[in-house]
């Protein structure tokens, strides 16, 4: 049979379209037998970031397993928009449980295929801020001081959306939310000391921590793949816009996750056993501005006012730019 | 063979000889003696092809549970009082996803005040969760109610809470006669799981139903509840037959003289007085009525062994004409009575009984024979009110003595 290539292009990235390489060289998504994990008929929002990248993650993650992956899901919209009861937008084997316990479900699977001697099954976990960063942290942190053989991955969009954009502890400070409206005298999230997921992470010192966005696909891949050939505790950390919840357009989501790694908002990494090993270097720089403007969730910073607060995010970009060496001065 | 072990120990080495696939723990009094027993078994190989975790929690303990039952294998945990109500969200989502996990409650007083001693409210606040919960009169029986409950809970797909009292059993010495593993291997089938993750059959589980399939959802669970009572009826049989003694069933006859067990005792007749019990202080009572029963007193006893299902039938049949009922309750519905008179209470309505809910031994309280004895004297004697606090202190809580609390501090 004669193997047909789908033409890959992603526009508006820096990322190779799949028809100028080898195919070896492809992406797992051009080629005509990709899985398709989470298949067609789902209810994602027009634009939504998670339901791309966790079609991203799975199919890689399958293909990484030659096919034999089992997955927990957290509560969340990606559990909600896709497995609606008659219906499942999932192919491999799929159990939800709960909001705060896909970690603890995971390393249960995992101990289960381990007694069974199918240590051949690999098992990835997923879910969204609410479920990994608040909920779910204690589950997830105890997976990762057991260093359980599961891969997490964490689709960050910011907040609580599937109940209706409420604040979670991965809002960016300033951002409107209907729990932390743009009124008063410090509109929006405060400014706090922020969580980050992939320090938490790191501080566990697991085999393997990543984060990684929607506008380099192929690096979301690549970490996918990297991850898959590590056993353990594994973190993904994965950035993605969801154009309800920002108050951006649908069409958007990419352009958004290219501006938050260029502007040195969200830095693109790597980790393992706790020392960072790759950083991704911002090769335009991009203001944060470019990040914040197409964003309604911001749209009070760029009224009178809101002066003060984008100075503090332009200092917080500075902060990631010197902490990651994001421009590559050091080296 | 015949052997003196703590209960925890006679329960740990019963679940081990029923191979479990997976054991998950985090401490909490009185449990503990149950998974430290299985963390050793796990180390020196008693417990083989078993996969022992430590979780952070008890939330993650019944989840990672949840992960294992789904993943194909034979699942175990044990928790008490704060602890299951901390897995609680997790406890309902077995059940509704169908899981036959296995967990043993020691049984426990429910803070604030916090209190590690024994009753039966962490056990009640779970009731509805969809989980069978077998209780335990002895040590015997709380050992032998684990190889009964891996079998009704794999046959059933209904997961199954085995409830000992806390101290009163788990950490009493006692005379047991552990099954064998051969015995055990005998008479419980593999672990077959009726949905499993798989990756040969992918198949989804844990979906959202919505307003249209929820109440379908529930109907059929209720319906698969309703077979359970036959189920442990016939597991608790096999048992019998298995191992030629008796443990479980749905309730529990005892002779109306030597207040052994005996099934073919016949119900109470109109005359008797009726006491309803689950639990150990089931010991308590045959020792305290079986004097009463010699010097002529008109009192029979009856054990409930299945709490979840509720045994209605059963429980009426043993009952029998007698319409003269006091409950022995280990747990308050705070404004009303006991939980257990509530549940018998409903088996018995459209009859005259009269019921009394004698609530007793909270929160470790001793429950003594003589008290027993006397709450039957007044109950016979028209003095027993409908709702009773046995050897409640009158004047309330015991305050200390002025300038004590300075003196501690």
């Amino acid at each position: 049979m004669t193997t047909v290539h789908i033409p890959f292009l992603q526009t508006g990235t820096l990322a190779v379209g799949g028809r100028l390489l080898d195919d070896a060289e492809r992406s797992v998504q051009s080629h005509a037998d990709r899985p398709a994990s989470l298949t067609k008929g789902h209810r994602a929002c027009q634009g939504c970031a998670e339901a791309l990248a966790a079609r991203w993650v799975m199919d890689t993650a399958v293909e990484a397993s030659d096919g034999k992956l089992v997955v927990a899901n957290a509560t969340g919209c990606l559990e909600v928009f896709s497995t609606l009861y008659p219906e499942s937008a999932w192919k491999p084997p799929w159990i939800h449980s709960l909001f705060a316990n896909a970690a603890a479900v995971a390393t249960g699977i995992a101990a289960s295929l381990h007694a069974q001697g199918r240590d051949d099954v690999r098992v990835l976990a997923q879910g969204g801020d609410g479920g990994t960063v608040d909920i779910g942290l204690a589950a997830v942190s105890g997976m990762f001081e057991r260093n359980d053989d599961v891969l997490y991955v964490c689709y960050d969009n910011q907040g609580y959306m599937n109940t209706g954009v409420q604040r979670s502890s991965a809002t960016p400070a300033s951002a409107r939310t209907a729990t932390t409206p743009a009124v008063g005298r410090t509109p929006g999230q405060a400014f706090g000391q922020g969580k980050s997921m992939v320090k938490i992470a790191m501080a566990h010192e697991i085999p393997y921590v990543a984060s990684a966005t929607v506008a380099d696909l192929r690096d979301l891949e690549h970490k996918v793949r990297t991850a898959m050939s590590i056993r353990g505790a594994r973190y993904l950390h994965v950035l993605v816009p969801c154009p309800v919840g920002w108050g951006s357009s649908s069409s958007q989501s990419i352009a958004l996750s290219r501006a938050a790694v260029q502007s040195g908002i969200f830095p693109v990494v790597e980790a393992r056993a706790g020392e960072l090993t790759d950083v991704q270097r911002i090769r335009e720089r991009a203001d944060v501005e470019e990040y914040l403007r197409p964003q309604a969730r911001f749209a009070h910073l760029f009224k009178p006012g809101g002066e003060d607060a984008l100075e503090r995010w332009r200092a917080l970009a500075e902060a990631n730019i010197r902490r990651y060496d994001l421009l590559g001065e050091r080296s | 063979m015949r052997e003196v072990l703590e209960g925890s120990q006679a329960v740990a080495r019963t679940v081990a000889r029923c191979r479990p696939g997976v054991v998950c723990a985090y401490p909490i009094s009185p449990q503990t003696h149950i998974v430290e027993a299985l963390s050793v078994m796990a180390r020196t190989g008693e417990l083989a092809d078993c996969e022992y975790v430590n979780v952070e929690s008890e939330f993650s303990a019944m989840s990672v549970s949840i992960g294992a039952s789904a993943g194909g294998s034979r699942a175990y945990t044990a928790t008490a009082s704060q602890g299951l109500l901390y897995m609680a969200e997790a406890v309902y989502n077995a059940a509704g996803m169908g899981l036959p996990i296995v967990m043993t409650v020691a049984n426990r007083a429910v803070g604030a005040p916090i209190n590690i001693w024994n009753d039966h409210s962490d056990a009640m606040a779970m009731r509805d969760s969809g989980w069978l919960q077998l209780f335990a009169a002895d040590n015997q029986e709380a050992a032998d109610l684990h190889v009964i409950a891996f079998g009704a809970a794999e046959e059933l797909g209904i997961p199954a809470m085995v409830c000992m009292d806390g101290f009163v059993l788990t950490h009493a010495s006692d005379v047991v006669e552990l099954p064998t593993a051969a015995q055990v291997d005998a008479f419980l089938p593999p672990y077959r799981p009726t949905q499993a993750l798989d990756i040969l059959n992918p198949t989804t589980i844990g979906t959202m139903a919505g307003p249209e399939s929820f109440t379908e959802t529930k109907y059929l669970q209720h319906l698969r509840f309703l077979d359970a009572a036959a189920v442990i009826e016939s597991w608790s049989d096999r048992f019998r037959e298995a191992f030629g003694r008796e443990a479980g069933g749905l309730v529990v006859r005892y002779d109306p003289d030597t207040l052994d067990r005996d099934r073919e005792a016949p119900p109470a007749s109109s005359d008797d007085l009726v006491v309803v019990a689950m639990g150990s202080v089931i010991g308590t009572l045959q020792a305290a009525l079986e004097p009463l029963r010699a010097a002529g007193i008109p009192v029979r006893l009856v054990g409930v062994s299945s709490f979840r299902p509720f045994p209605g039938d059963a429980l009426r049949d043993a009952i029998g004409e007698s319409r003269h009922v006091m409950v022995i309750d280990r747990a308050l519905e705070l404004g009303s009575g006991g939980v257990l008179t509530g549940c018998v209470g409903r088996a018995l309505a459209g009859t005259r009984s009269r019921l009394h809910s004698v609530v007793a031994g909270l929160g470790g309280r001793p429950i003594l024979e003589a008290s027993l004895q006397e709450a039957v004297r007044m109950a016979l004697d028209g003095e027993l009110g409908r709702l009773e606090f046995l050897d409640l202190k009158e004047g309330g809580v015991p305050t200390p003595a002025a300038g004590a609390t300075e003196v501690a501090r």
